[in-house]
């Protein structure tokens, strides 16, 4: 059963590369699958080349989702860093 | 044996083998393999050396230039370890049957286009990660040896066409003896590198790279600009010679090292240093500099994929305000455009870069990135003794508005409850010709002049000081440079304001007299140009100098000012 949380982001450039190499590091370090969906197109968030080939800029919604064995933990870790990087809320 | 001559980059002798610093042949053929697992395997090793050494470069990135460096290859590890990338490589390996070059190639290529084929000029710049890093495991996967500049652990002499900022980074000042190269100027990025490095350099020799080869013997000679291809023993001895002499001079010039600087007539004026990043604060001290002169910050803002915070740029400022105590420093604003890029900017190319917007001239446009700047050194000028200096400044207006805004931050700051110095000095670098001619005006407004003699010369002589072939046109002693550095420290003086200079003039020992007896206050060079040019200048009367003014600003022409001043200072 995988879960999912929806955040906004309002760093005024989006998600740029700093924010991005942490954010897919972290993703990184769970054994969950994890994805994030934005704008219709979902793509693998272990990914540095795919979260920054979304180009998700200021206002955009966007979803995380993970699935496996430590999902919640996984989840909770994301979110946390998309706030403490000041990403979004 | 053969010798080569080049431009004396940066003061010294080394002798030791070249290290070519290139990126190796990695052409190879697409193979039909069988044994797809054990190309999985190779694939699989080859990322993992890579990915160790890319660890190593960070690392050593981060010790010798801060975490903001090391940042790039943190970027380069995760495309490594990228999923995305990497899985496809495998699936190609597995379902075509072909080898693990040739499935490398082939995904890391598609990524590279999509990446390329962006209408964004930071994406684009990731193409070029992607591609970096390939490099690099295509060359495990054939191993081949890869240049790792950073992982060199012996004695060796760096060889290259041209080193960018991100080589010089990663060199390492134990090993790297010297370093030659094809191209380049006294004032190109490699030959300042090298002079803060304190490494002796020859730039500028053309063919370097075609004549030498891995592991043979050089001696860069960068006292006298010559390179020497696998010497004799005699030549060798010869050097070593040369090299003791120079480490018996530097020695001499030690003793000077906590001196003042005073002529032989008892007039006091300022040596200090031209820095790039903190780290070469060190520099500064070792070699007597009285102060900071121009403190570069666009280090801050390059080699980087995107604009530096508040918080990292007044890191940097305290810093280098801490570690010179109550000595004076004068920091540059971004001083960026033109020919110094910053691929996050997106800014559009121009005809004529040193023509067009840059510097102030963006910073006044783009106000969010000065202001920040600003803020950050606000803050930071309760560490230490700091002066602001705007670059290319053309008009008063820009001066003013620029001035406008720093006031206006501070203002914000002291009401957001941050202290700031009550007490910095704000001027402007004087660049451009028409500022030079009406100094007396700017004046009245200004707290001091720093002369940026690189681009004065290129601009009053209209000769652009990259091009080779109009080189000859790049003349410090030309008598109109002189009459306009005349006119400014003139205008300064009257207004009881000072006068130093920034450029490559300031610490060279024709134009040292010269200066000396115009009444410039304060010469900022190279940290290691600070005790030659105290030695000289101990010896040198400026009253003398004084006595020939009128004479040296009505000659005719650059040779005839050299010769003269040659002749009266016995050089």
């Amino acid at each position: 059963m995988a879960v999912e949380k929806t955040v906004t982001i309002t760093d005024e450039t989006g998600v740029h590369a700093r924010p991005a190499t942490v954010l897919v590091n972290k993703a990184g370090s769970f054994a969950s699958d994890m994805n994030l969906e934005y704008n219709g197109k979902s793509i693998n968030l272990k990914s540095i080349m795919g979260v920054m080939s979304l180009g998700i800029p200021q206002g955009a919604e966007i979803k995380i989702v993970a699935d496996g064995s430590d999902e919640q933990e996984a989840l909770d870790a994301v979110v946390e860093v998309i706030k403490s990087e000041g990403l979004g809320e | 044996m053969s010798q080569l001559t080049g431009i004396a980059a940066s003061n010294g002798i080394a002798i030791a083998k070249a290290y070519k610093l290139a990126i190796p042949d990695l052409s190879f053929d697409k193979k039909k393999v069988d044994d797809t697992t054990n190309e999985i395997e190779r694939l699989t090793k080859a990322l993992e050396v890579s990915k160790s050494e890319l660890e190593k470069i960070k690392e050593h990135a981060r010790t010798s230039l801060g975490d903001e460096h090391a940042e790039i290859f943190s970027a380069h590890l995760l495309v490594l370890g990228d999923p995305e990338l990497i899985n496809p490589i495998k699936d190609k390996i597995e379902s075509e049957q072909v080898n693990a070059e040739f499935a490398l190639d082939e995904t890391a290529q598609m990524f590279i286009d999509m990446f390329e084929n962006m209408d964004n000029e930071y994406m684009r710049e990731r193409a070029a990660d992607i591609k970096d890093v390939t490099k690099r495991v295509m060359a495990h996967l054939l191993e081949v040896s890869f240049p790792n500049p950073a992982l060199i652990d012996e004695e060796v002499i760096v060889i290259a066409e041209d080193l960018t900022p991100s080589d010089t980074a990663q060199l390492n000042k134990q090993f790297v003896q010297g370093f030659t190269t094809n191209i380049g100027g006294r004032t190109s990025h490699s030959a300042i590198m090298a002079r803060s490095l304190e490494i002796p350099a020859v730039v500028g020799t053309k063919t370097i790279t075609e004549q030498a080869k891995e592991g043979d013997i050089l001696i860069v000679d960068g006292i006298d600009g010559a390179v020497i291809i696998n010497p004799t023993e005699d030549e060798v001895q010869e050097y070593r010679k040369k090299q003791e002499n120079f480490e018996k001079q530097k020695q001499e010039w030690a003793k000077l090292k906590d001196e003042p600087t005073v002529s032989k007539d008892g007039t006091h004026v300022e040596l200090v240093a031209n820095i790039g990043t903190p780290n070469d604060v060190e520099g500064v001290i070792n070699n007597g500099g009285e102060g900071v002169g121009l403190y570069r910050t666009e280090f801050l803002y390059m080699g980087k994929n995107e604009l530096p915070t508040e918080d990292e740029q007044f890191e940097a400022y305290k810093s280098v305000l801490e570690q010179m105590g109550d000595k004076p420093v004068v920091v540059r604003t971004l001083d960026i455009g033109g020919d110094k890029e910053l691929p996050y900017l997106e800014l559009p190319d121009e005809m004529n870069p040193f023509l067009g917007y840059r510097a102030i001239r963006l910073c006044l446009e783009r106000d969010d990135i000065f202001r920040t700047q600003l803020r950050a050194l606000l803050r930071a000028s309760t560490y230490g003794n700091l002066k602001i200096m705007f670059p290319m400044i053309a008009t008063l207006d820009e001066f003013r508005q620029a001035k406008a805004i720093l006031l206006e931050e501070k203002e914000n700051l002291t009401n957001e409850g941050t202290e700031v110095s009550e007490n910095i000095e704000v001027g402007i670098m004087v660049e451009i010709p028409s500022t030079a001619v009406i100094a007396r005006q700017f004046a009245k407004e200004v707290d001091f002049f720093s002369i940026g003699t690189n681009d004065l010369i290129q601009y009053t002589l209209a000769a652009d000081r990259m091009n080779e072939r109009v080189s000859y046109l790049y003349q410090p002693y030309h008598p109109a440079i002189l009459n306009l550095v005349n006119n400014v420290i003139e205008a300064a003086h009257a207004e009881g304001k000072w006068a130093g200079m920034c450029g490559e003039m300031a610490g060279d020992s024709i134009a040292i007299p010269i200066l000396l007896g115009l009444g410039l206050d304060e010469f900022s060079m190279s940290a290691t140009s600070i005790l030659p040019a105290r030695t000289q200048i101990k010896d040198l009367s400026k009253e003398e100098m004084a006595s020939y003014k009128d004479q040296l600003l009505s000659m005719d022409t650059a040779d005839e000012v050299e010769t003269f001043v040659r002749e009266k200072t016995n050089q």
